[in-house]
């Protein structure tokens, strides 16, 4: 398949980012977090410590809506380890409404008996610290925690992730074929992430489930880097 | 259990040998999971690597190969792979390679060993060949020990007995002051020791023959002397039955004999008498109405309408969980039946014959392994002063109506023409002698291609001693003959089973489908030949492959363990093929010997893989058991 080469954009030196923010931070928590570092840009992707993750929230604006669960899965290009993962329910400072009721299948007991984010962010930091954050579609999760750490810490964090979502977009909607495709009135090939997966032969999952679709989100990139990279190609080429 | 894990845990319950295994553990199992993806085209195993985790095919496809590159096996989605290495030295034993894109949940080894421990269907599972197919075929077993009645449970009394020198009348009298209807005959010990036993004074007696109410009508019609010894009226063969057999074996046993008194033995100490009607009280097996049936109907018309009773009875004991064994001795003997009232009705049509014939089967009915699919193999031994010119219209008349009637009864004509009809397989015993030694000492495969089925040969009516003659021939003479045994190795070659199946479709060596497969060509009938060949070499007398079996145990022949594998193969075989038989005929659909394996329970697939490697790995030993001797060699004399 034809490929433009990556657009050149101005990539963010995540190293340089994260190194800086340790030695500013105030709350010990995030200090630990950026301390851990990331691996430079040039680390081939298969010996990077991976984590993929996936919040169910309330809505799509972080500043109006609100995190109400996430699952991680620790993984390398190897193996995803079951036996590792991390899945919690929060309670959102707004309650629930029903549509994200009917969504996530979480119900109103179970948030209601869940505690707030906060008691939750040592776990997490330490889930987190030292591996590369994947996720798919990365407007969420990213600007979510932000949002939320900023709100109990005073203070935010940005992080580097590979979207697999935009792993995809890469081949299908920016790609000359996708353009094609495009200028002769077909509908877009969907980047979805069961649609995504179908493409590579993964089997269906039940989907939105925060640690089922970061299960599944740790095999779309395995999938994809056997597919379409390999084990060698540097994460500065992956990630964003 | 944690909803999250759901989606791996449903996916795994659905597929042996996980279906099988307790809800903790499949939660534990879901939980430890490895996941990891696999291009189409790349390798999940090396050869000889450290191994130490347990993989399950998600979705997607993959191969298993030999040490030397041949295809082991191709699995699909909810297979496993890699646990005879892990059960062994923890080497890669069989590389695996992604055939299709591949999603593999790997299972630690230290929750595959708590699986193997905690579960013991798990651990038959995962064991190669022989434990699961002995554990289907045990289980299948142990529910059929608890329907077998053992013939001693009909007995009411000791049998009455009386000593060869005593009188007719005497005992006559002492059979109606019993209620009897039979008495047995004692003698001084003599040529038969199975037979000799000591009574209570330690003295030693022979039972000679049993007399019937039948004996005492025929002696008062033939005019003889109340005086008479019943030791001059007895017949010198008797016809006897172990006390632990079960009834359905005695049934067989005086339908087989065509008899109505059976003496039952404890070991070689008698213990009573069962009459016909014991068993029919009894035993409420339709097959045994049907036999006699078969006796009652007077034309061949009669005889055919029984053709829906067969199947009926067929269905019946598959489901009441008859073994392949019961079921392969009942249906022959219900065409032995059939045989011989079409021997019976020729008689009464054309007369006596002139000169003593033997009315032999070969092929399934003489091993006592027919089946419902059936065709019908024959042939007609005479007595030596046959002569074509005067006997052999009478002959080949009665061949023809037995062949008729017996396809009329669905036993359907030979297409070999291996029948009576054929002059060739009508001729006298000498004749017949010839022909087997002439197989046995100028044998190719090509000649023997077609005679195979003549090495299971069986009485059906008339002169046995034909047979028993015939038979001994075979037994002694085969085993002296390498250069036949590798003929008849090489012809059980000819036929061989797949590698196992692939979603849909029956997977071939070579990698290709196919969409249904003959279980009978090749699982069943491979397997019978072997085993024939087999028991060819060592002398055996025995036509049934199970009894064959029995003796080949008795020699070096085969490795310690292989003829229990053979069994299990032979048995897990012919039930498949029943039931997928049974399967044909409560959906109305005329059976046949294909299995398609949309039909076929996970379950069974695994194990009638396993039956396929027995096959397999037997047939690579016949091979170099019997190896065709070089070429210009002299026969031996």
């Amino acid at each position: 398949m034809l490929v433009l080469p990556p657009r050149r954009r101005q990539v963010p030196t995540w190293p340089e980012y994260l190194a800086d923010r340790a030695t500013r931070v105030q709350h010990p928590l995030l200090e630990g977090y950026f301390a851990a570092g990331c691996p430079a840009p040039d680390t081939p992707i298969g010996e990077v410590p991976l984590v993929a993750m996936d919040m169910e929230t309330t809505g799509l604006d972080p500043r109006r809506h609100a995190i109400v669960s996430i699952g991680l899965v620790p993984f390398s290009l190897a193996r995803i380890r079951l036996a590792d993962r991390h899945y919690w329910v929060v309670r959102p400072p707004r309650p629930l409404n029903r549509q994200s009721v009917t969504l996530h299948r979480i119900t109103h007991a179970e948030v209601e008996h869940a505690p707030d984010l906060e008691a939750i962010l040592p776990a997490l930091f330490e889930a987190l610290a030292g591996r590369l954050v994947v996720v798919h579609y990365r407007q969420i999760e990213r600007p979510f925690l932000d949002s939320a750490v900023q709100a109990r810490l005073g203070e935010g964090l940005r992080f580097p992730v590979i979207d697999t979502m935009s792993l995809e977009a890469r081949r299908h909607r920016q790609s000359v074929l996708a353009r094609l495709r495009r200028w002769m009135g077909r509908p877009p090939v969907s980047i979805r992430l069961h649609n995504s997966r179908e493409r590579y032969g993964l089997p269906p999952y039940q989907g939105h489930h925060a640690l089922v679709d970061a299960l599944a989100t740790a095999e779309l990139l395995q999938a994809q880097i056997a597919a379409h990279y390999s084990p060698d190609t540097p994460v500065g080429e992956l990630w964003s | 259990m944690e909803v999250e894990l759901l989606e791996i845990r449903q996916h795994m319950g659905r597929f042996p040998p996980f279906d099988g295994i307790s809800d903790d553990l499949l939660d534990a199992v879901a939980g430890e999971v490895e996941v990891a993806y696999y291009k189409a085209g790349t390798d999940i195993l090396l050869l000889d690597r450290e191994i130490h985790e347990l993989g399950y095919i998600r979705s997607g496809a993959v191969e298993v190969y030999r040490r030397n590159g041949d295809l082991y096996n191709r699995l699909g989605e909810g297979d496993i792979f890699g646990h005879f290495s892990l059960l062994r030295n923890h080497r890669v034993r069989f590389p695996a390679r992604a055939l299709e894109d591949t999603l593999i949940y790997f299972i630690p080894e230290a929750l595959f060993q708590r699986l193997c421990e905690e579960d013991e269907h798990f651990a038959d599972f995962v064991e190669l060949e022989r434990p699961r197919l002995e554990s289907a075929v045990e289980q299948h077993k142990k529910q059929n020990d608890m329907m077998i009645t053992r013939v001693r449970k009909l007995l009411t009394r000791y049998p009455v007995m009386v000593e060869a020198t005593t009188s007719v009348q005497e005992a006559a009298r002492l059979v109606g002051d019993f209620g009897a209807s039979a008495v047995l005959v004692l003698d001084e010990p003599g040529d038969n020791p199975r037979y000799t036993f000591r009574d209570s004074e330690e003295r030693a007696w022979q039972v000679r023959g049993i007399l019937t109410d039948s004996d005492f009508r025929r002696l008062v019609a033939q005019g003889r002397g109340p005086e008479t010894p019943v030791g001059e009226i007895v017949g010198d063969r008797l016809v006897a039955i172990q006390s632990d057999e079960s009834v359905h074996e005695a049934m067989l046993t005086m339908l087989r004999n065509n008899i109505h008194h059976l003496p039952v033995m404890h070991r070689r100490h008698p213990v009573g008498i069962v009459h016909l009607s014991d068993i029919i009280r009894y035993e409420t097996h339709s097959s045994l109405y049907l036999v006699s049936n078969i006796f009652n109907q007077s034309t061949t018309e009669g005889l055919a309408k029984l053709a829906p009773d067969v199947r009926a009875a067929f269905v019946r004991m598959v489901e009441d969980g008859a073994d392949s064994r019961m079921i392969g001795s009942a249906l022959s003997t219900i065409g032995r039946s059939f045989t011989r009232r079409l021997l019976e009705l020729a008689e009464e049509a054309l007369g006596p014959p002139p000169v003593a014939y033997c009315f032999m089967a070969m092929g399934s009915m003489a091993r006592n392994e027919q089946s419902i699919v059936t065709d019908q193999d024959n042939a007609l031994v005479l007595a030596d002063d046959f002569d074509p010119d005067r006997h052999d219209d009478y002959f080949l008349e009665m061949a023809r109506i037995v062949s008729d009637g017996l396809h009329a009864c669905g036993y359907t004509y030979c297409t070999g023409d291996i029948m009576a009809t054929n002059s060739r397989w009508r001729q006298p015993l000498s004749v017949w002698k010839g022909y087997f030694r002439d197989w046995i000492a100028n044998p190719t495969p090509e000649r023997l291609l077609h005679s195979s089925i003549f090495f299971d040969l069986d009485v059906v009516h008339g002169e046995n001693r034909f047979v028993e003659q015939l038979q001994d021939l075979v037994a002694e003479q085969a085993p002296q003959s390498p250069r036949f045994l590798a003929a008849m190795g090489r012809n059980a070659l000819n036929r061989t089973p797949p590698l196992g199946f692939f979603r849909t479709f029956v997977m071939e060596k070579d990698g290709k489908h196919n969409n249904s497969i003959n279980l009978k060509r090749r699982g069943t009938a491979p397997l019978t030949d072997l085993i024939r060949v087999h028991a060819l070499a060592c002398g055996s007398r025995a036509q049934n492959s199970f009894e064959r079996l029995d003796d080949i145990d008795r020699t070096q022949l085969l490795a310690p363990g292989v003829s229990d594998k053979l069994r299990y193969a032979l048995e897990f075989l012919a039930m498949a093929r029943i039931r997928h038989q049974v399967i044909d005929l409560q959906h109305e659909r005329s059976p046949d010997n294909n299995i398609e394996p949309e039909n076929v329970s996970d379950a069974e697939r695994h194990t009638l893989k396993d039956a396929f490697q027995v096959l397999s790995n037997a047939q690579k030993f016949l091979k170099f058991r019997y190896p065709m001797p070089a070429a210009g060699r002299p026969r031996p004399g």
